[in-house]
């Protein structure tokens, strides 16, 4: 399907109430700030939100658990200096935690994306993560049964992207995007510059634009 | 007898010991500075979780790229040879046992390499755990940087840990303020001590030391 080039608003718009929504960044590099904003705007709540923190400061991710809008976080690392909107939501009852190792978010919403029904996984094997959970021993060592985490949409964060929906990423702000653009029914990047098509060397390009349905661009 | 070490101290000592060459991931906190005195000409490629190799050095905020972090977010460089991948393919360096050597802080390591450092099990803590479980399970050498005592004297390195566990039997090295530990197949090895003796170390451990 054609990628739409349209304003944060309008591309949040069929975010419905009790989604899961996966939101990129690591941190705050990365992050789709201003697409967030859209949705606090736009208005849907009672969210699952898959990120690897659970907000920094008070805004992005941060604002939005601020808000009020997030039932339940599915994040590797909460607690941190600036978490503060988080940690007094969890203290109060008021937001649901499920904690999954960076590696296993990373690769849960790789299977998603690439049509993997689950993996076994040797990370946190002997660990509270792995109580009660599926496990195998395969050539001596034993792993963990993973399913897939899929997403309602993804909001990603990316530097340029072509008409198309290419994307091309910055540094470290790469981090989630590529993994969350793939696992979504529905996904949405932000980009500081939308280039004429043929203008990104095909080398380069980090993200297809098969992955990409709504470009916005946000100039920096 | 030698005092004990000091943080820098500390970390200069790891330093010193990792390979030339190696691909290394340092933890947040105190192993994130071992980096300052690892040799420019040792070769040795820092891996950071959040999707780089080739990483340079924390730099002050007036200094700071937003896009180009390490994994305790503070900014920092990248080095020329640098390389950036998503998520999904620098855990798959971590978990598909990629890296020489990684080095956390501890709350416990226990004398057969069991590690506890993500959560102290108080009912009002937030659990955390990041990128350590994939580290512990992954990298090829798990080394361990922490004081050997808490501050109300109780040892951290311990016959079986009573905070929930990171990784079984994953660590290999412990280096403390006081000593450095190899946990040896054969049992626990003192390598050497700074302001204590070994009699002193071995009374105040309940761990057999070879």
């Amino acid at each position: 399907m054609k990628t739409q080039v349209t304003d944060a608003l309008t591309a949040v718009k069929e975010i419905a109430d009790g989604d899961t929504v996966l939101v990129g960044g690591f941190g705050m590099a990365g992050m789709p700030v201003e697409l967030i904003d859209a949705l606090i705007e736009h208005g849907a709540g009672d969210l699952t939100i898959v990120s690897n923190n659970a907000g920094n400061g008070d805004t992005g991710l941060a604002a939005l658990i601020a808000a009020g809008r997030v039932r339940k976080m599915v994040c590797s690392f909460p607690r941190q200096a600036d978490s503060w909107h988080f940690d007094g939501m969890y203290r109060a009852g008021k937001i649901e935690l499920e904690l999954v190792p960076q590696g296993n978010l990373a690769e849960r919403m790789r299977a998603a994306g690439a049509g993997i029904g689950a993996f076994y996984c040797p990370t946190g094997v002997g660990t509270p993560i792995a109580e009660g959970r599926e496990t195998r021993i395969i050539d001596g060592r034993e792993y963990v049964l993973e399913y897939p985490i899929h997403g309602d949409v993804a909001l990603i964060r990316a530097h340029v992207a072509d008409r198309l929906g290419n994307l091309v990423y910055r540094k470290t702000a790469r981090n989630f995007g590529p993994v969350m653009a793939t696992a979504a029914k529905l996904t949405i990047a932000q980009v500081s510059r939308i280039a004429e098509i043929g203008e990104l060397d095909p080398e380069n390009i980090v993200t297809p634009s098969i992955y990409v349905n709504r470009l916005v661009e946000v100039p920096l | 007898m030698t005092p004990s070490l000091e943080k820098d101290d500390l970390a200069r000592l790891v330093a010193a010991d990792i390979p030339e060459g190696a691909y290394v991931n340092l933890g947040i906190g105190q192993p994130t500075s071992i980096a300052r005195y690892l040799k420019p000409d040792s070769g040795v490629i820092l891996h950071t979780e959040n999707g780089m190799l080739g990483m340079g050095e924390v730099v002050p905020a007036e200094e700071a790229d937003r896009d180009l972090t390490n994994a305790g977010k503070q900014p920092v460089t990248e080095l020329p040879g640098a390389a950036y991948f998503h998520h999904a393919d620098s855990f798959a360096m971590m978990r598909g046992g990629h890296l020489d050597v990684c080095v956390m802080g501890a709350f416990q390591v226990s004398a057969d390499g069991d590690l506890a450092n993500w959560h102290t099990g108080a009912p009002d803590a937030i659990p955390a755990v990041g990128g350590a479980m994939d580290l512990a399970v992954g990298a090829k050498e798990v080394w361990v940087m922490m004081t050997l005592f808490t501050r109300t004297g109780a040892p951290k390195l311990v016959p079986a840990c009573t905070y929930p566990l990171t990784g079984k039997a994953c660590v290999t090295r412990v280096y403390t303020d006081v000593a450095t530990f190899l946990l040896t197949p054969d049992g626990v090895r003192v390598r050497d001590t700074h302001g204590i003796g070994r009699d002193e170390l071995a009374t105040r451990l309940d761990v057999p030391l070879l």
